[in-house]
């Protein structure tokens, strides 16, 4: 028996550790000094290990700038986000109104109609409204998020009507109960949802490269494209800036990973 | 009805109105658009004034069907999604049932080092990808030269560029569908699998008459999203290859961001999201239909 269980195990370990490898090295490159990389065989570890590279990324090439404007982009996304699909999410589930069921399911219809398809359209409606090129033309997309209400929707199911029916017996306006009832519960969902949204607002190229045009608005993925197009030889280089990209959401990820992973494994059942 | 439910409805309305509007502006209303834009000649002089905007029916379809491009375009996204889909299920699925089985010591652990590429920033994993499959200095030739294999020119061979970029979207994704597949084998009896083991049955046998048919669902849905998935890939050649070489890793949605905003040929750029969202929606159509008769639904 634990024969199996050591073999399983070091299976599991094999298959983790060619996971992680690539983003190990990356990490182990960027301290590298330049042109160290390019030998053969590839260094693991870099000789004397310095952060010129890092340096060179906020000094020289302004990624600060780009580290800002993804934080602030990335957080607006969430909260905006967070204000329109919970009290739709709420309402789906709980609040009995004429059409409350076709509507729900048009969203669900509509969740196999992939963004990209209007990206142009939109492009040119947002141009009318004049919002390409600022963050507000960045933000726009995270506002429409049918994946969220459903999420909320599925998670409020859950709660015991009798619990809003004397809530409301109380005097309670819907909105009070959102706030103090439904809100408090839904804590877990919440992070979740957060987490989903900040790392995907984060993570987004195609629809900041083309919203965004002036360099000082660009967010981090759109400004290390462009970077690494310009530096494809500085690979040393390139390596930092793919960390100072990744890192800050693999560190969320990791700090509350335990939410997120649990909120897709139950949101994945029950849908 | 009584102002209870009055004041109830009114709630209801209250709460959805701002996500429902916000879906209609920027989500169905563009995407509607995209089919009127589509028969239009919408280009950069349309974009200056709107005067020159003319309706032109089916030409830029007509045109598109006569570019050899878009045909490159379609094939290799064709290309992605049949060697990618069952390649990235395969591995999804194999990583779930790793992580999900009984003999495993320390399960969280892998469980979030399987996961961890999924969160991380696609451009920024494109980039170091592009480095690690480098023709010289890459660590995956390293690799491979160990057990003998030579040097494989993997990001600038016509040849080698598509399974260079599937290596990488595969270990981009799999934690994701992994999780997805973990879910379903939770709600598995382990009695069912532990009854089929006392019988004799092998691995093999328990996967494909107890664990498929248990999970064919999940099995469904992971292909559904990973066909749209492999439809959509966008930034990997950006990132990786720019199209390139010789055209070998443009993709259709590659090919309607030059044709929109590289060319700014946007009523064009729009024919082809539609005809990409049709093909998504055909293949989705077929597999539900495959699955409904294999009994999965």
């Amino acid at each position: 028996m634990s024969a199996r269980r050591i073999l399983v195990t070091a299976l599991a370990a094999l298959v983790a550790l060619i996971t992680v490898a690539p983003l190990l090295w990356m990490v182990s490159v960027s301290f590298m000094a330049p042109g160290e990389a390019a030998q053969f065989p590839p260094p693991l570890l870099p000789q004397s290990p310095s952060l010129e590279n890092y340096r060179q990324l906020f000094e020289t090439y302004g990624v600060g700038r780009f580290l800002a404007n993804s934080l602030l982009v990335s957080t607006l996304a969430t909260l905006l986000a967070l204000l329109f699909t919970i009290p739709a999410g709420y309402a789906f589930a709980k609040l009995r109104f004429h059409g409350r069921d076709a509507t729900f399911r048009l969203l669900v219809a509509a969740l196999v109609v992939p963004g990209q398809i209007g990206m142009l359209p939109l492009f040119l409606e947002l141009k009318a409204m004049g919002l390409v090129n600022s963050y507000a033309g960045a933000l726009i997309p995270w506002l429409a998020g049918i994946f969220g209400i459903f999420l909320v929707r599925q998670y409020c199911l859950a709660i015991p009507d009798e619990m809003l029916e004397a809530a409301r017996i109380d005097g309670a306006s819907e909105a009070q109960i959102l706030r103090h009832i439904v809100l408090p519960i839904l804590t877990p969902i919440i992070v979740t949802l957060a987490l989903f949204v900040f790392l995907g607002s984060w993570n987004d190229f195609m629809w900041p490269l083309i919203i965004l045009a002036d360099q000082e608005l660009y967010t981090l993925p759109v400004a290390l494209a462009a970077l690494s197009r310009e530096h494809v030889q500085d690979n040393e280089l390139m390596m930092a800036g793919a960390v100072v990209t990744t890192l800050p959401v693999l560190i969320l990820f990791l700090a509350l990973q335990r939410f997120y992973l649990d909120g897709l494994l139950t949101g994945s059942v029950k849908g | 009805m009584s102002i209870a439910r009055l004041r109830e409805a009114r709630a209801g309305w209250a709460m959805t109105a701002p996500a429902l509007a916000a879906i209609f502006l920027f989500f169905a209303l563009p995407a509607a658009a995209s089919l009127l834009l589509s028969f239009t000649d919408f280009d950069i002089y349309a974009l200056a004034d709107l005067g020159n905007l003319r309706f032109i029916g089916f030409d830029n379809y007509a045109r598109l069907l006569d570019n050899p491009l878009f045909w490159k375009a379609m094939g290799n996204t064709l290309l992605f999604v049949a060697f990618g889909t069952p390649f990235i299920v395969i591995l999804s699925l194999f990583a779930a049932m790793l992580v999900h089985s009984r003999w495993l010591h320390w399960r969280p652990v892998w469980r979030v080092a399987l996961f961890a590429p999924y969160v991380t920033t696609l451009v920024a994993t494109a980039v170091v990808w592009r480095y690690l499959l480098h023709t010289r200095y890459g660590l995956v030739n390293y690799v491979l030269s160990l057990f003998g294999a030579g040097p494989i020119d993997w990001l600038g061979s016509p040849t080698a560029s598509l399974p260079a970029i599937l290596i990488f979207v595969g270990w981009k994704s799999f934690g994701y569908n992994m999780i997805i597949f973990l879910a379903a084998l939770q709600t598995v009896p382990r009695e069912l699998d532990e009854a089929a083991r006392l019988d004799g049955a092998g691995w093999f046998m328990r996967l494909r008459h107890v664990t498929l048919p248990a999970i064919s669902p999940t099995f469904l849905l992971v292909s559904v999203l990973t066909v749209a998935a492999m439809f959509q890939l966008f930034t990997e050649p950006y990132v990786m290859t720019q199209g390139g070489p010789a055209q070998s890793t443009v993709t259709v949605l590659y090919f309607m961001y030059e044709e929109g905003f590289k060319w700014w040929n946007l009523g064009s750029g729009a024919a082809v999201a539609f005809l990409l969202f049709l093909c998504i929606l055909a293949i989705t159509l077929v597999q539900l239909r495959l699955a409904r008769r294999a009994g999965a639904l």
